[in-house]
């Protein structure tokens, strides 16, 4: 079974981050950049699938700027076996980044497609959906737990109401949550390792694909922050400041 | 122009997300449907139809569709959508799943999680963990929306008279079958849209002292919520977390006990009006955020927090 992994660049999750002050964006100049970290679980389910001897390999992809060629980097010493990047400098939608994976998948032929449940930047939650769609496979999205089996996937999705349990024919795409796995740190010999192994650097124009936004940003600003107010002493005085300050119980 | 909100619910009772949906609705236009999906859904045909504001309810009544599939609902929408300049649907774990894959198909750019209409092709959403507010303008003749319920009131739940159309579809058959679902039962008011949430992270320590937390959530009539940590520890269901990558809630009153306060799970709580703080560490990042910060050891607090409450003559509820 072949598997493909879509991984995206982001601010690192723990970067406080700072909008431009021409409200164009958010500013990326020398910030930490890591793994979106969903993404990285569905690297990690792909690469246990493949020590378990289900997955026969593991081809990591990514949208973006040359810099996220160490993306794929450390998806290889994490221990895929091959990266493809499609390289733009340009923002691309979910809309767009879907069709150009649709794209890789037609050229690949995987089993299954995995991907981080949402971008921890743009926080849309689209992009697996919009793959399933368009390559017109079933979808697994959100997922805690993966089963395969010859030629059907058992997932378990979390919802808002707790979970729900679906069987899904292959191929298939799925979209990860944080809580599927636990993902490995490479060791410095994978580290090492994983610079050997083949990147393809495909540029976007060559796959001619319609990419033009169809969502255009008129602004982006800081968001309000919220100040904190009063320590209170004790709990008497939090009931007491509640009950007759807040009013709220 | 007409703007089509699908309806969530279980078959049985409609989900408070949908009138939160509706109010962004009548913020774009005033000719408001909804489409009510699933099987032996009469029920909820009846709740949706006197929902303010609304002018038509559409009912596909339909065993194949039960569950409401993504692969299902999509179907629908790609052939019901031609009538519509709008779709929108709560951006909860319903939403998101069947909104970008319709989307998709029709070949539009979904709008995720709006938290605020400008006009009728311009809508304001966080992105961040809502550290960064945008506004963005689609140029799609048919606008995907998921809208984030917390930031939109409500609508009244009755008082309004829609018609009622039934429709029927041939669907496609699909790859991905039902087996089951587990719903966490709880007497509690949903986490999404209570009054009151008091929240437990990992400060708490173990799945059974949470019920320190759900003593007081039974007398403040609360919902009981968690950080990603304490539901990745197993103290709690993954339906009660709070955050980026959970749910998110802005009750009136939200009470944040051995939560350090990170960017992931203030993402989900932050628009609260009152925000309550218990911790022991004093430099935790929530005190920053708290209008009330407690520096306590929550084992000590929590008991006394719950026998000052029987001390108060009346609680409002
Ligand atoms: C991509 C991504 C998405 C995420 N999404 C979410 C999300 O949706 N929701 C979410 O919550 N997190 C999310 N997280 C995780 C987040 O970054 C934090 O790790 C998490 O919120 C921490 O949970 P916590 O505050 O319970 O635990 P900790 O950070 O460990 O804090 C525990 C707190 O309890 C206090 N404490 C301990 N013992 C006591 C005691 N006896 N009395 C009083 N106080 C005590 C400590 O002082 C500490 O402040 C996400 C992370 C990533 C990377």
């Amino acid at each position: 079974m072949k598997l493909l992994v879509a991984v995206k660049r982001v601010i690192d999750y723990n970067v406080q981050i700072r909008v431009k002050s021409d409200q164009t964006g958010v500013d990326m100049d020398n910030v930490k950049m890591s793994m979106n970290p969903p993404d990285e679980n569905a690297v990690e389910e792909a690469i246990k699938l493949k020590d378990s001897g289900v997955a026969t390999e593991v081809v990591v992809v990514s949208i973006g700027h040359e810099k996220c060629q160490d993306t794929i980097r450390s998806a290889m010493a994490m221990g895929a076996d091959r990266g493809i990047l499609i390289k733009t400098e340009d923002l691309i939608e979910p809309l767009a980044v879907a069709k150009i994976l649709k794209a890789i998948v037609e050229k690949e032929q995987p089993d299954m497609v995995l991907l981080g449940k949402q971008a921890i930047d743009d926080d849309s939650n689209q992009t697996g959906q919009m793959l399933s769609a368009l390559l017109n496979w079933p979808q697994g999205c959100f997922i805690s737990k993966l089963g395969v089996n010859d030629k059907t996937i058992t997932i378990t999705r979390e919802i808002d109401e707790g979970l729900e349990h679906l069987e899904i024919q292959l191929p298939a795409v799925v979209t990860c949550d944080l809580r599927l796995n636990e993902p490995r740190f490479a060791s410095l010999p994978n580290i090492m390792k994983a610079k050997k192994k083949p990147l393809d650097v495909i540029a976007i124009e060559n796959l001619e694909i319609d990419i033009s936004p169809r969502v255009k940003f008129l602004k982006v600003e800081e968001a309000p922050v919220r100040k904190g107010g009063t320590m209170v002493a004790d709990v008497k005085e939090l009931i007491q400041k509640l009950k007759y300050e807040a009013k709220v119980i | 122009m007409s703007v089509l909100v699908i309806a969530e619910h279980n078959n049985k009772s409609l989900k408070s997300s949908t009138l939160n949906t509706v109010r962004a609705a009548l913020e774009i236009d005033t000719e408001v449907h909804i489409l009510v999906c699933g099987f032996n859904n009469d029920e909820v045909v009846k709740q949706t139809s006197v929902i303010e504001g609304i002018i038509k309810v559409i009912q596909i009544n339909d065993h194949s569709i039960e569950h409401q599939l993504a692969e299902h609902l999509s179907q629908v929408l790609v052939q019901i959508s031609k009538n519509y300049t709008h779709i929108l649907a709560p951006s909860t774990t319903f939403g998101k799943n069947f909104m970008p894959r319709a989307a998709a198909i029709l070949d539009v750019s979904q709008i995720s999680d709006i938290s605020a209409v400008v006009s009728a092709d311009t809508f304001v959403r966080p992105i961040y963990a809502g550290n960064a507010i945008a506004t963005v303008q689609s140029s799609d003749l048919i606008k995907f929306i998921t809208v984030r319920p917390t930031s939109f009131e409500a609508v009244e739940s009755s008082g309004g008279n829609a018609m009622i159309e039934k429709i029927t579809f041939n669907l496609e058959e699909i790859k991905t079958k039902f087996v089951n679902r587990e719903e966490a039962q709880s007497e509690r008011p949903e986490l999404g849209n209570a009054r009151i949430v008091i929240s437990g992270g990992r400060g708490l320590e173990s799945a059974d002292n949470f019920k320190l937390l759900n003593e007081i959530a039974d007398k403040l009539n609360a919902a009981v919520g968690a950080s990603r940590a304490a539901v990745d520890a197993g103290y709690i269901g993954n339906e009660c977390q709070v955050g980026q990558t959970g749910k998110m809630v802005a009750p009136e009153l939200y009470i944040a006990v051995g939560i350090s306060g990170a960017i992931q799970h203030l993402a989900g709580m932050k628009e609260s009006k009152i925000i309550v703080a218990i911790n022991k560490d004093e430099d935790a990042p929530i005190f920053a955020i708290a209008d009330y910060g407690l520096k306590a050891d929550l084992f000590v607090a929590l008991p006394e927090f719950s026998k000052e409450l029987d001390l108060l003559n009346n609680i409002a509820k």
